[in-house]
């Protein structure tokens, strides 16, 4: 159970994070929430996710109550699953799911969550397990609003031969962290963690990982880009943990970000902690503002400032839109960078 | 004489250093005029300085294109009026299909004009005609701009370019540099097919050879910061003989 599930359970805000704590440093809840909101009622969902078009069984969790379903499982056809977790009121929800693909499945999980209404605190648990030759891919999309506190965790446990891989797209909120923790044995298991976050104005976004290789040959790959603007803070904190015995395991990390105002902020940390021998681990993380020649010369070719400039950021953002092997969703991925950095209207 | 691009007493600086000093020089309508002059003169400089390239600064000294300040206007406003630089280094841009900004820049001058925007098949007819004229590989447009590719195909996607945009006035920063002699031949019969009255051009150049392509009106010494002589076509060839030696002098 995460910290602010605790404190949404009990009432005690001291169970929040701190800026005391290492791994929250850079996502201080307990500075920030001075009383939490009641938990609100059921509520009835009368729009559509941003991944309707995509079709596949929707996993509706309006205000937390997950709706007539014990857990989401794949299939032999690569199904599509809409996870929707919907705050469509002020209050306080602490939400577990349970997503299980057995040997052999496939399941493509678009989840979304959705702020519908300011002073949501919202703390989503998912416990995503991956069999023996099963496949998922998972692209989330955090659709928060600016007053919104949202803490996700995800726990993903794989087993050899399992395959990940996972997108997660933000536009931040008042704060957010969207973690993580990946229990990789590697033996034929791969993993890809993605992610874009684009924040403006006073937004927060914070995305966690852990990767945990206990196996032999493991396979890891992270792509994180990030666009802050405005007084914007983006966190990035990424660690691959290769333990002993885990040899030949090849991970590589990468974070990098693009500061487009003075008041805009990235904390980034990447951390390999490697105790075995023969692996491939390497880490790149840049953090820089837009390249001025390349603008001028858009602008010499009659692009205005935010023409130029949305065109830029996009560009640098579409290598993770790209990675994402889901056809539609890459589609509706792309739309929203477009959107986010101003292209799209 | 009615001038299409008019430049008075220019004085330019780039982090503080003083490198145009007094630049005077008129460009008519129709005409092609040649910039030659010494590593260092400030040719590049002078290209940057009329599209409004950031870090240089205007310190004193006018220039209009139809009459009509330049240093007023931004410089995507600046392109919407009709002025392109061929540049002596093109960037790359990674993530952006030819293409796409190529399309992006077009149908941004077309609005700042009150145009229409260009439909997408009209824009891919014109794309492979263009292409097909520069001896340009169509899939080449649909790789990220000038990334990974080599010093002349770079200069042809310049020029590639200019053609899509159509351009009144057009400035060529060394274009000929790093092509080979086909591409030299082909680059120039591109740019020759833009010359039209209501067009001018400044072509800047180390070698003559390109103005026996691109036969020039006038050719202009620039040197330290100045025009320090100009004439007709045979100067080129006198400068081909000579050197700069006798204008160094001048300019000190
Ligand atoms: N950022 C800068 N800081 C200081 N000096 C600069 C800077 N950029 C350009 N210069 C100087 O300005 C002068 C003019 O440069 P410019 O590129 O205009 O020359 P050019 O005539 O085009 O030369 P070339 O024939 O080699 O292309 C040079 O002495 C150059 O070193
Ligand atoms: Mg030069």
């Amino acid at each position: 159970m995460s910290s602010l599930a605790k404190a949404i359970a009990t009432g005690d805000l001291t169970q929040l994070p701190s800026r005391r704590d290492e791994d929250w440093r850079w996502t201080d809840l307990r500075g920030l929430l001075r009383t939490l909101p009641p938990k609100p009622d059921h509520a009835e969902v009368t729009t559509e996710g941003p991944f309707a078009a995509l079709g596949g069984d929707v996993f509706l969790v309006p205000n937390g109550f997950v709706e007539g379903f014990t857990h989401i499982e794949g299939g032999p056809d690569n199904p599509v699953a809409q996870l929707r977790f919907v705050a469509a009121e002020a209050g306080s929800i602490a939400t577990t799911v349970l997503v299980a693909v057995r040997s052999g499945q496939t399941l493509t999980l678009l989840e979304s969550y959705e702020a519908q209404a300011d002073g949501a605190v919202s703390d989503i648990a998912l416990d995503i397990q991956v069999a023996e030759g099963g496949r998922l891919e998972r692209i989330v999309l955090a659709a928060d609003r600016a007053e919104s506190v949202t803490v996700s965790t995800a726990a993903v446990t794989l087993a050899p031969g399992a395959s990940y891989a996972q997108t997660i797209l933000t536009s931040g909120a008042r704060r957010q962290r969207i973690e993580t923790r990946v229990s990789h044995p590697g033996q034929g298991a791969s993993v890809r963690l993605d992610g874009a976050y684009l924040l403006h104005e006073q937004r927060h976004a914070d995305t966690t990982s852990v990767v945990t290789h206990s196996g032999l040959g493991g396979v890891t790959s992270q792509l994180t880009k990030g666009v802050v603007e405005g007084q914007a803070r983006g966190v990035f904190q990424g660690r691959i943990v290769v333990e002993r015995g885990a040899d030949q395991t090849d991970a590589r990390m990468g974070h990098h970000a693009l500061i487009l105002s003075d008041k805009a902020e990235i904390d980034a940390k990447p951390e390999l902690l490697i105790f075995a021998d023969d692996v491939q681990c390497a880490h790149g993380n840049t953090v820089g503002a837009l390249d001025e020649n390349a603008l001028f010369y858009a602008r010499q070719r009659g692009m205005p400032f935010e023409v130029a400039r949305a065109m830029l950021t996009q560009a640098f953002v579409g290598e993770v839109v790209d990675r994402i092997e889901h056809e539609g969703a890459r589609e509706i991925a792309a739309a929203w960078v477009a959107e986010q950095l101003g292209r799209g209207q | 004489m009615n001038s299409m691009l008019s430049i008075t007493n220019l004085h330019a600086t780039v982090a503080d250093k003083p490198i145009l000093q007094g630049l005077t020089l008129d460009v008519p309508a129709g005409e092609v005029h040649a910039i030659m002059g010494p590593n260092g003169a400030g040719k590049s400089t002078l290209g940057y300085v009329l599209t409004g390239r950031p870090g240089y600064e205007v310190t004193g000294g006018t220039a209009t294109l139809d009459g009509e300040d330049l240093f007023a206007l931004d410089p995507n406003e600046r392109a919407a009026k009709g002025m392109f630089l061929s540049f002596q280094y093109p960037l790359e841009i990674p993530g952006v299909p030819a293409l796409t900004f190529i399309r992006t820049a077009l149908n941004a001058q077309r609005k700042a004009r009150g145009e229409d925007e260009i439909s997408a098949p009209a824009f891919l007819k014109l794309a492979r005609e263009t292409a097909a004229s520069l001896k340009i590989d169509f899939d080449m447009l649909k790789r990220a701009l000038n990334v990974g590719f080599s010093g002349g195909e770079k200069k042809r996607m310049e020029i590639f370019q200019m053609a899509m945009l159509s351009p009144r006035f057009l400035i060529l920063d060394e274009t000929d540099s790093g092509l080979d002699i086909d591409a030299l031949r082909i680059v120039s019969e591109g740019v020759n097919a833009m010359r039209s009255p209501d067009r001018a051009m400044l072509v800047i150049t180390h070698y003559q050879r390109l103005l026996d392509y691109i036969k020039p009106d006038r050719v202009h010494v620039l040197s330290a910061g100045r025009i320090v002589a100009s004439g007709g076509p045979e100067l080129a060839l006198e400068l081909e003989r000579e050197g700069y030696d006798k204008y160094a002098q001048v300019a000190a």
